[in-house]
C-alpha cells in the first residue's frame, strides 16, 4: 500500500504542529480547495492538544457526509459510522468507556437531518458526549441537496428555484432538548472556536458547538457567494456576538445576520450521575 | 457450584442466557414479542454491573451495542419484525467493521404491523439477506425456553469467534412459552471471549487476519489509535475506494465464515438413519414436527427429521447428503417457502421437496403435518 503524503511531509522543513493527532498517512484528505471543515477540524485537534490530556482518552466518532471524513483523518481512535448514527453508537462506546471523552464530529445533514432524534434524545439524557456539527447548509458530498438546515429561499440542487421550507435553528434545538453547553460560532472565529471546544470537552454532560461553514464548492456557487474568502469576509460582516442570549434569538440569516456566542453553560446531573443514584454500581472517575 | 431449574418465559430464558454469556450491555426499544428481554435485562444487568439502556428507536439500538462491542462489552439487542427493518442498515455496519454482538429477533406475523402478538417465521430469508450488499451471517434458531437460553450463550460465542454479529431468530410463541430452563453453573458453561492482540500499537493492524481469517482486536483507549469505518478498508482500516481492496475485504468476510461452516453448524438428527423422508423444521415448527413424526412411526412410515439450530449458514451438506438417501423432504415453516427454497436447492431434484406453509397466526397442528407425511 502506497502511503500518500508521509514522504512529501517528511521532506519539510517542519512537521504539521497537530501532525501527532493527524493520519498523515491517509493525507491528502478529500476535501475540496476553499472547504471549511479543516478549519473545524483543526480548532478541534487544536483543542484536544490545549486540553492538556491523554490524547488516548479521546475517541472521535463521525457519520456520513464530508465532516463524517474527520473520523478517517484524526489520530485517535476513531469510527465512522452510518448516517446519522454516530451519536446512537458514542452513546454505547460511551457507556463501554465512561472514563473516556467522546467527541461527535459530523455534519449538519447527518447530525440533524437523518439523525435528529438521536440528538435531540441524547441530549434529553445528559449522555456525556460534546457533539461538534459543521453546519454548511446542505448535503456538499452529495452535491449540495437541500437540508433542514437550508436557509429559505436558498437555491440547492433539489430547490432549484429556491427552498420553500424552514430550516431549525441548531442552537436553539440543542438547548430545548437539554444541553448543558451550546455555542455556535462561524469559521471566522477561530480563536473563540477553538476556546469554546475545549469549554465544551471540560463540560460534563452534553455539550454541543454549531459551526456556521461554507461549502463553497456546492452551496456557495448555486448561491453566488463568491469566493471562499468573500464568504469569510461575509461573515465577518454580518456575524455579531451575543454571548448568553437565549438561542430562540440567536439568528441565523446569511443574508444578513449570524449571531454567534456562548448561549447556554449550565449544570445538570449527567446519564451517569443519575444511573448512579439508581442504579449503584462502584463509580468509576471521571478524566 | 449447581445447576438450578427455573420455570421461565423464553424471552426471559434469553436474558439469562445472555447474561451467563458475559453480555454487559444492552440497549433495546420495546416491541412485542420481544419486549420481555429488554425488561429482564433491565433488571438482571446493574446486578452484574452492566448498563440496560432504552434507546429512542431501533437504529440507535443497533448503533449502541456496535459502539459498546468496540468498548469491550459483550453486547446485546432484542427486537421483532418492524424493528429487525430498522435494525439493517447498522447489522451491514456490524458486519463490515467486524464487530461482535448479538440480535435477537422474536417473530411474529408481517408485513409490516402484520400480528403483533401473534408467531411466524417470515424473517428468515430477511436474517440472511436483510441488510444491503453481499456477506456472510450466522443466524440461530430455538424451540423452546431451553434452546434458547443455550443458542444465545452459542450466539455470543460465534460472534466473539468470528467477529460477526450473530442473529438468533426465534419465534412469539416460544418467546412467550413458559417452561423448565435447566441453568448450568458458570463454571460448567463455555464462554469464548474475542481474541485480543498482543501486539504493540505501532505493530498492530486492526484487520489484519490471522490464519483463521478474523483479526485480533485492541481496546479502545490503549493508545492503538485504531480506525474502523463502514467504506472499504485496507488492514489498516484506512477506506480504500478500489476494485482490488473491496474483493481482498469481501473475500476475507465471506470465507471466514464459509471456511468455517463445518465448525458453526448445529443440527440435531431423529431417525434419519433408516428414514425415507425427513422432515425439515426449525423453531416452534420443529415441536408440532416432532408429534408428527412419533405418530408416523407408530404407523410405520420411516420418517426422520433434520432440526436446525444453525439456520444460516446454511447445512447444505448434510442436505446433499440425505437427499441420496430419502425419497422426499417435507418442510413445515409459518411463511410461504423460505428454508424450504434453501432445500429444493440443495436437494437439486434427487429427492421430493415439499411445502407445508403457513401465514402465520398461529402454530402447526402435528396432524396437518401428518396428513402430509402420509400422503407422500
Amino acid at each position: 500500500m502506497k502511503k500518500q503524503g508521509l514522504k512529501e511531509l517528511d521532506g519539510m522543513p517542519g512537521k504539521h504542529p497537530l501532525s501527532a493527532l493527524l493520519r498523515e498517512d491517509r493525507m491528502p484528505h478529500i476535501w475540496c480547495p476553499g472547504c471549511d471543515i479543516g478549519t473545524i477540524f483543526s480548532s478541534c485537534l487544536t483543542a484536544i492538544h490545549e486540553s492538556k490530556k491523554d490524547y488516548n482518552s479521546f475517541a472521535l466518532i463521525s457519520g456520513i457526509g464530508c465532516s463524517g471524513r474527520a473520523a478517517g483523518y484524526v489520530k485517535l481512535d476513531s469510527f465512522h459510522t452510518t448516517h446519522g448514527r454516530a451519536i446512537p453508537f458514542a452513546t454505547g462506546l460511551k457507556i463501554a468507556k465512561p472514563k473516556m471523552k467522546i467527541i461527535v464530529f459530523s455534519g449538519d445533514g447527518d447530525i440533524f437531518t437523518i439523525g435528529g432524534n438521536h440528538f435531540i434524545h441524547a441530549a434529553r439524557r445528559n449522555m456525556d458526549l460534546t457533539v461538534i456539527c459543521v453546519n454548511n447548509f446542505t448535503y456538499g458530498m452529495t452535491g449540495g441537496q437541500v437540508a433542514s438546515s437550508t436557509p429559505f429561499n436558498a437555491k440547492t440542487s433539489t430547490t432549484p428555484e429556491g427552498n420553500f421550507e424552514t430550516p431549525f435553528n441548531l442552537s436553539y434545538i440543542a438547548a430545548a432538548a437539554g444541553a448543558v453547553y451550546v455555542s455556535r460560532w462561524t469559521t471566522l472565529h477561530i480563536r473563540r472556536l477553538t476556546s469554546s471546544i475545549l469549554e465544551a470537552f471540560n463540560k460534563k454532560g452534553f455539550s454541543f458547538v454549531e459551526v456556521v461553514s461554507s461549502c463553497p464548492t456546492s452551496f456557495g456557487r448555486k448561491n453566488k457567494l463568491g469566493t471562499p474568502l468573500h464568504i469569510i469576509q461575509h461573515f465577518h460582516k454580518i456575524s455579531v456576538i451575543r454571548n448568553g442570549i437565549h438561542p430562540k434569538d440567536a439568528n441565523l440569516d446569511i443574508g444578513k445576520e449570524i449571531v454567534v456566542g456562548k448561549f447556554v453553560d449550565i449544570e445538570r446531573p449527567t446519564f451517569f450521575d443519575l444511573r448512579q443514584d439508581i442504579y449503584p454500581v462502584e463509580k468509576e472517575e471521571e478524566v | 457450584m449447581v445447576e438450578t431449574e427455573q420455570f421461565i418465559m423464553g424471552d426471559v430464558a434469553c436474558a439469562e442466557g445472555a447474561i451467563a454469556s458475559g453480555c454487559r450491555f444492552f440497549a433495546g426499544y420495546p416491541i412485542t414479542p420481544a419486549t420481555e428481554i429488554a425488561e429482564r435485562m433491565a433488571k438482571r444487568l446493574p446486578q452484574v454491573g452492566g448498563t440496560y439502556i432504552q434507546m429512542e428507536d431501533e437504529m440507535a439500538s443497533m448503533a449502541a451495542i456496535l459502539g459498546a462491542s468496540w468498548g469491550g462489552l459483550k453486547s446485546m439487542t432484542s427486537t421483532s419484525g418492524p424493528g429487525f427493518s430498522l435494525m439493517m442498515e447498522n447489522i451491514g455496519l456490524g458486519i463490515i467493521m467486524e464487530v461482535p454482538c448479538v440480535v435477537v429477533n422474536v417473530q411474529r406475523a408481517g408485513p409490516s404491523t402484520g400480528l403483533p402478538t401473534l408467531c411466524a417465521q417470515g424473517d428468515v430469508m430477511q436474517a440472511r439477506w436483510g441488510s444491503h450488499g453481499h456477506y456472510e451471517i450466522i443466524a440461530l434458531s430455538a424451540s423452546s425456553p431451553q434452546e434458547l437460553f443455550d443458542v444465545t450463550i452459542k450466539a455470543f460465542n460465534l460472534s466473539e469467534r468470528y467477529r460477526i454479529p450473530v442473529l438468533v431468530l426465534t419465534d412469539e410463541v416460544v418467546g412467550h412459552m413458559t417452561e423448565k430452563v435447566i441453568i448450568q453453573p458458570s463454571d460448567r458453561i463455555e464462554i469464548y471471549s474475542r481474541k485480543i492482540s498482543n501486539l504493540s500499537p505501532q505493530e498492530y493492524l486492526p484487520y489484519l487476519p490471522d490464519e483463521d481469517m478474523v483479526a485480533p482486536m485492541v481496546g479502545v483507549g490503549e493508545g492503538y489509535n485504531i480506525h474502523s469505518t463502514g467504506l472499504t478498508h485496507d488492514e489498516r482500516g484506512y477506506p480504500v475506494i478500489t476494485a482490488a481492496v473491496q474483493k481482498e475485504m469481501m473475500d476475507r468476510l465471506i470465507y471466514k465464515i464459509r471456511n468455517n461452516v463445518d465448525n458453526i453448524l448445529e443440527y440435531e438428527e431423529i431417525e434419519t438413519a433408516d428414514a425415507e423422508m425427513i422432515l425439515i423444521a426449525y423453531g416452534i415448527s420443529a415441536r408440532p414436527a416432532l408429534k408428527a413424526l412419533e405418530m408416523a412411526r407408530e404407523k410405520g412410515v420411516k420418517c426422520g427429521m433434520l432440526k436446525l439450530i444453525t439456520i444460516w449458514p446454511f447445512p447444505e451438506k448434510k442436505i446433499k447428503e440425505l437427499a441420496s438417501q430419502v425419497k422426499g423432504f417435507i418442510v413445515p415453516e409459518i411463511n410461504y417457502g423460505q428454508v424450504y427454497l434453501e432445500v429444493e436447492r440443495c436437494v437439486a431434484g434427487k429427492a421430493k421437496t415439499v411445502l407445508i406453509s403457513h401465514a402465520g397466526g398461529s402454530i402447526f397442528h402435528p396432524d396437518k403435518i401428518l396428513e402430509v407425511i402420509t400422503k407422500l
